[in-house]
């Protein structure tokens, strides 16, 4: 028992309620919200010491022995990633304060901001199948407000096809839920996961986990992405670069979490299968970063491209691939955020989202261009930066299991991602001025100091992947061992 | 008293759908909280109708029903009570802005807002 396994589901809660009252003050809100999401950062990083010097962190709610009641579980995986959504919250809400018009400030902006974050963070941390559905769906309504905000005629229409389609899903997931459940009698993971080992994964339960593909599937945008691209380029930069760096992630994580502890028997027909849809995710998506020329818009297909990539890493499931895994999740949290953040200044700065109108910010802007271009091959994972050692991970990892055809299209992906990012690079940054400098540098600067600690962290993490490995490792051991996590939860 | 519960979901689902594939937005609204009733209906019926007396100790009763899926089932129609609340609204304020409830026009005006553009 742990009580501060809660501590990050609740500091966002109550931070969000409390500033439901204050949405006239303008400054009071945005260094409350602030310093919520440091102080998130700060108890990530106790949880992440307390994993790694105690082992796996559980917290029966109400002090519910763990098959009967709702039990939070803090491994180093969701601890870890726990400490990357503080970290990119933290960094997008310090951009908002010159990023987001007054009006949405006023508009419970931070208030929406923090309930998400609850949502995500009991995402990672819970233990319980239904309330991981509760968290979705706590993540999700806030993520609908966040879009729509501000009511521009675009939103409307790409609210409209997000939420319909997330409803589905929430309903699959229901659906799915209510078959697992009657057929095991349990939604504690853990519980779940050892009453399947038990009965062996007969071909119903494979079909349930089938549904539940489907479900985490169209929440992480892997190959069910139809939507994503749309949606994500429709709200002002801040919120995209929240969207894309957390909520696809979470669904991520569901994916990984579920077929790694519980439907782990059967892996002839669903990890192939999660595999043909990851290679298909990645050609798709590939292309479509290649083809767009809207900058949100090859951003939006960047981040289902990099979704399609870690879910190789679960086709896979050795243990390089999965350290592989966590790797490249954190790093592309970073990452994603980071991008998204930059290209809301480069669109505040030539006044367009087209890469073929733009032209010659580098030399008006260079800190932005380097800044950009850094960015951009830590996504391709050029070797100093982070996304070097993930990459590296699960390529070798699906090279030993010898699924060539998995690692060619690991291989393939980066080099659409390489052309697609440089193509911003050359059109945007190069060449000759197309419009007149816009009079906002001064907040540009502004803009791009918050994104500065997203910068130095992918340096940081790539430079010294050495010393983050342990904890990527521990991360990892539980992934590959269903059996430390059940019997952390049960010990008690 | 399955089989009849079974028919339902089956019939729910399947009106559910054919709305959502309408073109109206009001029509999706209501298909997608049709659906939720059928997904509600299924999640009671997974746990078997009537098993026993009400999970009540000390009443000299042997067999109890399952009470957990129907706070599951509680748990879910609050949130998407709150979610069909949020659609109307939304498809209320969107019919406001865009002059239309209809899915495929919605499509075709920003097709033309876009080659305006270019």
């Amino acid at each position: 028992m742990n009580n501060w396994v809660v501590a990050p589901l609740l500091i966002p809660l109550f931070t969000a309620v409390l500033l439901i009252f204050l949405h006239n003050k303008l400054k009071l809100q945005r260094w409350i919200s602030l310093l919520s999401s440091l102080l998130n950062v700060a108890v990530a990083i106790f949880l992440i010491v307390q994993v790694r010097n105690n082992g796996i962190q559980t917290l029966n709610m109400s002090g519910w022995a763990p098959p009967y009641g709702i039990v939070l579980v803090a491994d180093m995986f969701a601890v870890l990633l726990v400490l990357a959504a503080s970290i990119v919250t933290a960094c997008c809400l310090w951009y908002s304060f010159r990023g987001i018009d007054e009006e949405r400030e006023r508009h419970y902006f931070y208030s929406l901001v923090h309930f998400m974050i609850a949502g995500v963070n009991g995402s990672f941390l819970t233990g319980d199948l239904f309330n991981l559905f509760v968290c979705f769906e706590l993540m999700l309504m806030s993520s609908y407000s966040l879009i729509v905000l501000g009511g521009t005629k675009r939103q409307f229409r790409e609210t409209l096809h997000y939420i319909l389609i997330n409803v589905l899903s929430s309903t699959l997931f229901v659906a799915s839920v209510a078959y697992l459940y009657g057929a095991t009698g349990t939604l504690n993971l853990a519980h779940l996961s050892m009453r399947i080992a038990e009965s062996g994964q007969t071909g119903p339960i494979t079909v349930v986990s089938a549904l539940l593909l489907v479900v985490f599937s169209v929440k992480a945008g892997l190959f069910l992405f139809f939507w994503l691209p749309g949606s994500y380029g429709a709200p002002p930069a801040a919120i995209s670069a929240l969207f894309g760096a957390l909520l696809t992630k979470v669904g991520m994580y569901a994916l990984i979490r579920t077929f790694t502890l519980i439907f782990y028997h059967e892996v002839e027909v669903t990890h192939m299968l999660i595999g043909t849809m990851a290679v298909a995710t990645i050609i798709l998506g590939g292309f479509g970063a290649v083809s767009q020329t809207n900058v949100n818009r090859i951003l939006g297909y960047n981040v289902i491209a990099s979704i399609g990539f870690i879910s190789l890493a679960l086709a896979v499931s050795n243990v390089d691939a999965l350290q592989g895994a966590v790797f490249y999740l954190v790093h592309d949290m970073i990452v994603k955020a980071l991008l998204f953040l930059l290209a809301g200044i480069l669109v505040a700065e030539t006044g367009t989202e087209r890469i073929n109108r733009m032209g010659g910010v580098l030399s008006h802007s260079p800190l932005l261009g380097w800044m950009f271009l850094i960015a951009s091959l830590a996504v391709v994972g050029i070797p100093p930066l982070s996304g070097f050692p993930g990459k590296l991970l699960i390529i070798q990892g699906s090279l030993e299991n010898g699924q060539y055809v998995i690692a060619a299209a690991g291989v393939l992906l980066t080099l659409m991602l390489l052309y697609s990012l440089i193509k911003i690079f050359i059109l945007g940054f190069w060449g000759k001025a197309r419009r007149p400098r816009e009079a906002h540098w001064k907040q540009s600067r502004k803009l791009l100091l918050a994104s500065a600690p997203l910068m130095m962290l992918i340096i940081l993490l790539g430079v010294f992947a050495e010393s983050v490995m342990p904890y990527i490792t521990s991360a990892s051991n539980v992934l590959t061992d269903p059996s430390i996590y059940i019997q952390a939860v049960f010990k008690e | 008293m399955e089989i009849i519960v079974a028919v339902i979901v089956g019939v729910l689902f399947a009106v559910g759908i054919y709305l959502i594939l309408t073109q109206d937005l009001l029509r999706i609204v209501l298909g997608t909280s049709l659906l939720t009733h059928a997904v509600h209906l299924l999640l009671m019926a997974m746990s078997m109708l009537k098993t026993g007396a009400a999970p009540l100790l000390g009443r000299g009763q042997e067999e109890f029903v399952d009470p957990l899926p129907q706070a599951l089932i509680l748990t879910s129609i609050v949130i998407n009570f709150g979610i069909t609340a949020f659609f109307l609204v939304l498809s209320y304020r969107a019919y406001q802005k865009l002059d239309t409830t209809d899915m495929d026009r919605m499509r075709s005006e920003s097709s033309k807002h876009r080659g305006r553009r270019r």
